[in-house]
């Protein structure tokens, strides 16, 4: 999206009094502007008009199988890391009406349905969400099939990042090499202190809405500075993924013990798909009206943890959960690479904090990577 | 009605709607189908449904949908002889597919309860337990939840006027709760939601309120394609309730004790808790 060679200026500084000025530049464009809101427990992307409707003076602690707000005088925008939605829903909608069909006589026809989608500038973009959105691009608008749903949504974005300077438990993009640091992807990057934002702009896009803002020049000593809390950030994680020869581990563990003791604990319930930015399984339903005059034909989001992903006429090939959990585990870190030549986990760690009996996938790859004696 | 080559039926089919012990919820939400009623009455021939119209017409029936579980001993007789004049028998909500919350009193002392309750208690002719429909004669298909999702028996009406076998959805509530955009609330609120291990049909209402799903459409099904299907991971859930929820074991007990607490996977997991 953003791939045109395009000259980065200098990171600029901008106060955290003038943020106003930036939701006025993006309206003025004819964004709708979408931002991280408290909303059932955690936060979602929901319409924002002002930095009021930012969580400011909220936290987020989130352990495997657990997220909790908490409440402290900070006055920072973009203090909670994220919650439970990465980009996913916002490009890859977990349900859309693709076609209409009418029946006449002996045929029928099929109506294709447009969905209405508007130009949206979403702010307080994760370094993992970016890397997560440019792994599903790779996927949705492949050169041989398009989506063009995906795709419409896709061009229509228009997105704020912000540098992390503190991680939660459950991050390892660090390992992963997908952040901290927004690294591209973006059209405006932010990394927030007390007082003001290091910003700069990562498209012609960003450029233009960058050039409507009161800005000055960030010094040397700044943005060194930032790019340490940054450092630090990524220092301070602790879980990894085994990156190295993790494939071959995982293709050669196939009948290791440990798909055994995580079945035992796994629901099935595929909650780690759901809210993974890069799983991407769908399925597609069927509705006939009572007069079977109508059908209409609807993609909704699947998982490889439901009862009938894996089945295919007359047999389930994935009946038992060590089947699936060992499906996820090894497509997402191991034949992911082969099939799309890139990792199909970027270390957001949401798959460990929205699992209702808090699996790690990290503690499961290194597991599973040791020897089993 | 409208004919196509594959419905098997040449005329409406007639459509029997039976009540056993139950509170006439599950009926309720078929007439609830407003805005379907009027294409549903060309469709098919009501041709017995006592809480709708008053015109009750013998069998033989096409369909019967039978709510309600057996509870009394002249329930027993009724349901075989439903079973004979019908093609297609099809229960609707937890009563009849499950034995209901009234199948409670299957861990507890009917005689007692007799005795606490009614002034003469000898006039009241009650089995002491409250059983399935499907433990009594065959049932052909089962519509779950407390009470049935309307789209849900709309959806099995329409397949079998047009000959499809209906494909009753069986996957967990997380996955609507998840289609839907709600945080869930086990994570974000350590609320004990049976939700993973709950069968789809209600939408996730109750996680849609910020609340926790008691399992009212009964187990999903781990492997749906060849019934009777393999219930999910209960005991897991059950430890994350009972060591990261808190949740003591008398707890344990009524949350796998429900509404469909006589179904044999929640009952398993109940049981086991009673005796710790
Ligand atoms: S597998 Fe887990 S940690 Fe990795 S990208 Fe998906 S949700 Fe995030
Ligand atoms: S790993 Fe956790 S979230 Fe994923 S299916 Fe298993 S129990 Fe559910
Ligand atoms: S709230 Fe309940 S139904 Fe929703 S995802 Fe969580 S456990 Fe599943
Ligand atoms: S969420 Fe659970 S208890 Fe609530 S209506 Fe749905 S199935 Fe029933």
């Amino acid at each position: 999206m953003n791939s045109d060679s395009f000259q980065a200026p200098s990171p600029r500084l901008f106060l955290r009094k003038n943020f106003l000025q930036l939701f006025h530049a993006l309206k003025q464009l004819g964004y709708q502007i979408l931002g991280p809101v408290l909303s059932q427990g955690a936060i979602q992307w929901k319409t924002i008009t002002a930095p009021e409707d930012l969580p400011i003076g909220w936290n987020d602690r989130q352990e495997p199988g657990s997220y909790r707000l908490e409440q402290d005088s900070h006055s920072r925008f973009f203090n909670i890391i994220h919650g439970p939605e990465s980009l996913k829903p916002l490009t890859f909608t977990s349900r859309e009406t693709l076609l209409v069909l009418d029946r006449q006589d002996h045929t029928f026809s099929a109506k294709e349905i447009q969905p209405e989608i508007k130009p949206t500038a979403v702010l307080g973009v994760r370094a993992c969400d970016l890397a997560g959105l440019a792994i599903q691009d790779r996927i949705f608008l492949n050169d041989t099939y398009p989506d063009p749903y995906y795709e419409q949504r896709r061009e229509h974005l228009l997105l704020v990042a912000v540098n992390c300077t503190k991680a939660h438990p459950a991050c390892f993009c660090a390992s992963m090499a997908t952040g901290p640091k927004a690294q591209y992807g973006f059209d405006l990057c932010l990394t927030e202190a007390d007082e003001d934002f290091l910003i700069e702009a990562g498209s012609r896009k960003g450029l233009q809405v960058l050039e409507q803002l009161t800005c000055s020049l960030a010094s040397e000593e700044r943005i060194i500075q930032d790019k340490e809390r940054i450092a630090a950030c990524a220092a301070s994680q602790t879980r990894r993924l085994p990156t190295a020869n993790l494939p071959d581990a995982l293709y050669e563990a196939h009948d290791h013990p440990r798909w055994d003791q995580v079945a035992a604990r796994c629901l099935s319930c595929s909650n780690c798909t759901m809210v993974c930015p890069t799983c991407f399984c769908h399925g597609v339903e069927e509705t006939p009206s009572l007069d079977f005059q109508q059908s209409e034909h609807t993609r909704v989001w699947d998982s490889c943890f439901a009862p009938d992903h894996g089945y295919i006429h007359g047999k389930n090939f994935r009946p038992t959960t060590k089947d699936r959990y060992r499906m996820w585990l090894t497509h997402k870190l191991a034949s992911w690479i082969d099939q799309f030549g890139t990792s199909g986990c970027v270390g957001c760690g949401r798959c460990i904090t929205w699992c209702p009996v808090g699996i790690d996938i990290t503690e499961e790859a290194q597991a599973l990577s040791q020897p089993s004696d | 009605m409208v004919e196509t080559q594959f419905s098997p039926y040449r005329k409406q089919p007639r459509v029997a709607v039976v009540k056993f012990a139950s509170c006439d919820g599950c009926q309720l939400s078929i007439l609830n189908l407003e805005d379907d009623l009027l294409a549903l009455g060309a469709a098919i021939d009501i041709a017995y449904f006592p809480e709708a119209s008053s015109n009750m017409q013998e069998g033989p029936y096409d369909i019967a949908f039978v709510e309600g579980s057996i509870t009394c001993p002249e329930d027993l007789p009724r349901i075989l002889e439903l079973r004979q004049q019908t093609t297609t028998l099809i229960t609707i909500g937890a009563c009849a597919t499950s034995g209901g919350i009234q199948a409670l009193r299957n861990w507890s002392d009917i005689e007692a309860f007799k005795q606490a309750v009614y002034p003469n208690p000898e006039y009241i002719q009650s089995l002491s337990t409250s059983t399935a429909i499907s433990e009594h004669v065959s049932v052909d298909y089962e519509l779950w939840g407390c009470p049935i999702d309307k789209r849900q028996l709309l959806r099995v009406l329409t397949d079998l006027l047009q000959g499809v076998s209906p494909r009753i959805p069986t996957h967990n509530v997380c996955i609507d709760c998840k289609r839907q955009g709600h945080v869930c609330v086990i994570v974000s609120q350590g609320l004990p939601c049976l939700g993973p291990v709950t069968r789809t049909g209600c939408g996730a209402i109750c996680p849609s309120m910020g609340r926790d799903c008691y399992g009212c459409f009964g187990p999903a099904e781990h492997v749906s394609v060849q019934p009777p299907g393999v219930p999910p991971n209960m005991t897991s859930l059950a430890q994350q309730f009972h060591q990261h929820l808190q949740l003591i074991p008398v707890e344990m007990v009524r949350r796998f004790r429900g509404i469909n607490g006589s179904v044999q996977s929640f009952s398993k997991e109940s049981d086991a808790w009673e005796s710790k």
